[in-house]
């Protein structure tokens, strides 16, 4: 510790300091900082990518592989293996999703969001540097994990059937886009998290609005399904985003992701918006 | 210097700090000591910023804890035993917050071997014992170099040696010029610890003096402690009697 004797002089130490770069105080990129450090260390971070790169790829092969070799005039029609070997999907928005609403949930059952409120008080700043430093990282790691599920699926298909292409506009849309939709799901996560804060109850609405809404919705007539079904965030993730021939009931492409950014908005807004209020 | 002019939080209908006011001064160790359950730990939240108040205001250097520029250059605190997360190591801990502060990194290593927690930095602190967290607690306090100190009841959970060490610590960082406020419910450490007490109970101001004058008025420190707070116990009940008779 350096023998400091009185306020004024720590004072002209520390305007020097800061004076260096031209500016005064914590910005975004300070906290983007701590965020990404946390990010890297936070406990099965890596191993729910990993994992979900597994899964991705793991079904995006079966499904090549189970690829009938002879396609009938009517499986023709419906055929997108494209869209199809995207099924991994529906375990990757869970998993991070989960680690999303970890990332904030966690803070608050360790103790940890006093110290990183101590060290940044601006609550708003604090939300939008974890969720752009988690979103990059997940946007780029679903990137990664789409066009190798895409390659492995293509390369597990029956030589017989046609293959698709990233030549093909849709179909490098639908990867670029199953790559994106495991982002935005994970900023969903991050979104309820911040707004529920405890593990369990955040994690149980995650599941929630990815599963069991799409499944009581079953159970309802589909003139009353149907046009509800077309906003939840699997479906459009299924039958809009990755979908190369658009299925019934569906978003087109762009609306459905202006929609998941809707959700993204309105969660992080919400628990931005809880986070300033609420005493930590 | 820390200060709170009327600070006041309600928790339902009862007020857990109620219309505190009270200056801390630097280079003096000022101890904050209230029965359990007094509104010590409330209080510090409200100056940390991390809860709001209802009423009143606390001020740092004569800003409140959110306009601070480098908050951890200038305010360490101890809250919690545990304020970091348990499966990420000290080390790690601690660089994030060095980056969050504008901290260069190379005074991570420092405040952990001023703690004495250079050999487990590596480690995952959730298998700490409680004294090594509050170690860790004061190693997240130290990083920033700050001249205020904010700390919450620190030797609990540590041994005689480490109590020491932190009674020596504080006295040595209030020497050098900065503001150190440190609550507890033991009489015994504050009488050894601090120069100056501010002694709440129930969220009122009971006194605000030095522990010499505190101790001279009842023969010692643990006596005038008890007449305060009995003082204040009959107060209320008094207080609610009045409510019923009326």
């Amino acid at each position: 510790m350096t023998a400091i004797t009185t306020d004024s002089r720590r004072g002209a130490h520390r305007s020097g300091r800061d004076g260096r770069d031209g500016r005064d105080g914590y910005r975004f990129g300070q906290v983007a900082r701590m965020e990404w450090i946390k990010l890297r260390s936070q406990r099965g971070a890596g191993w729910t990518l990993a994992g979900t790169a597994a899964a991705m790829i793991a079904l995006g092969v079966l499904i090549g592989i189970h690829q009938s070799a002879h396609l009938s005039a009517a499986a023709r029609a419906d055929y997108d293996p494209t869209g199809n070997g995207f099924a991994g999907l529906a375990f990757g928005e869970l998993a991070i999703g989960v680690l999303g609403v970890l990332l904030m949930t966690s803070e608050y059952s360790s103790g940890l969001i006093k110290a990183t409120l101590a060290a940044i008080p601006n609550r708003p700043l604090l939300l939008a540097a974890k969720a752009a430093v988690f979103g990059a990282v997940t946007l780029a790691a679903g990137e990664l994990m789409a066009f190798a599920t895409f390659i492995a699926m293509r390369t597990s298909l029956p030589a017989t059937v046609p293959h698709p292409g990233l030549g093909q506009p849709a179909v490098l849309r639908a990867v670029i886009m199953a790559g994106a939709y495991l982002a935005l799901a994970g900023l969903i996560g991050l979104g309820v998290g911040t707004v529920i804060r405890h593990t369990a109850g955040a994690v149980g609405a995650m599941v929630g609005l990815l599963y069991v809404v799409p499944l009581a919705l079953l159970a309802l007539p589909a003139s009353v399904a149907d046009p509800v079904e077309k906003f939840l965030p699997m479906i459009i993730a299924e039958n809009s985003l990755t979908a190369v021939r658009r299925v019934s009931p569906s978003l087109p492409v762009w609306a459905g992701l202006g929609m998941l950014c809707l959700y993204v908005a309105v969660l992080l807004g919400a628990g931005g918006w809880l986070l300033v209020r609420r005493d930590a | 210097m820390i200060s709170a002019r009327g600070l006041t939080k309600r928790y339902g209908g009862t007020a857990a700090v109620d219309s505190l006011s009270f200056d801390v001064q630097p280079g003096t160790v000022t101890g904050f000591l209230g029965p359990n359950g007094s509104g010590k730990s409330t209080t510090m939240r409200m100056i940390m910023g991390l809860d709001a108040p209802d009423g009143g205001q606390a001020r740092i250097a004569g800003r409140s804890y959110r306009e601070l520029r480098w908050p951890l250059r200038e305010v360490g605190a101890l809250l919690d035993a545990r304020s970091f997360h348990p499966g990420r190591p000290a080390r790690t801990h601690l660089a994030a917050l060095a980056a969050a502060g504008g901290i260069p990194a190379a005074r991570v290593g420092q405040v952990l071997a001023q703690t004495g927690l250079a050999d487990v930095a590596g480690k995952r602190p959730g298998k700490f014992s409680l004294g090594m967290a509050q170690r860790l607690g004061i190693a997240t306090a130290l990083l920033g170099d700050p001249s205020v100190l904010l700390l919450d009841e620190p030797v609990n959970g540590l041994d005689p040696e480490g109590i020491r060490w932190i009674r020596t610590l504080l006295q040595s960082l209030a020497a050098e010029g900065r503001t150190v406020f440190v609550s507890s419910h033991l009489i015994s450490e504050m009488a050894l610890m601090a120069d100056h007490l501010i002694v709440i109970g129930r969220g009122r101001l009971l006194a605000d003096t030095t522990v010499a004058e505190l101790s001279a008025r009842s023969g010692s420190l643990e006596e005038a402690f008890f007449t305060l707070t009995d003082g204040e116990a009959q107060f209320r009940a008094r207080e609610a009697e009045d409510v019923k008779l009326s």
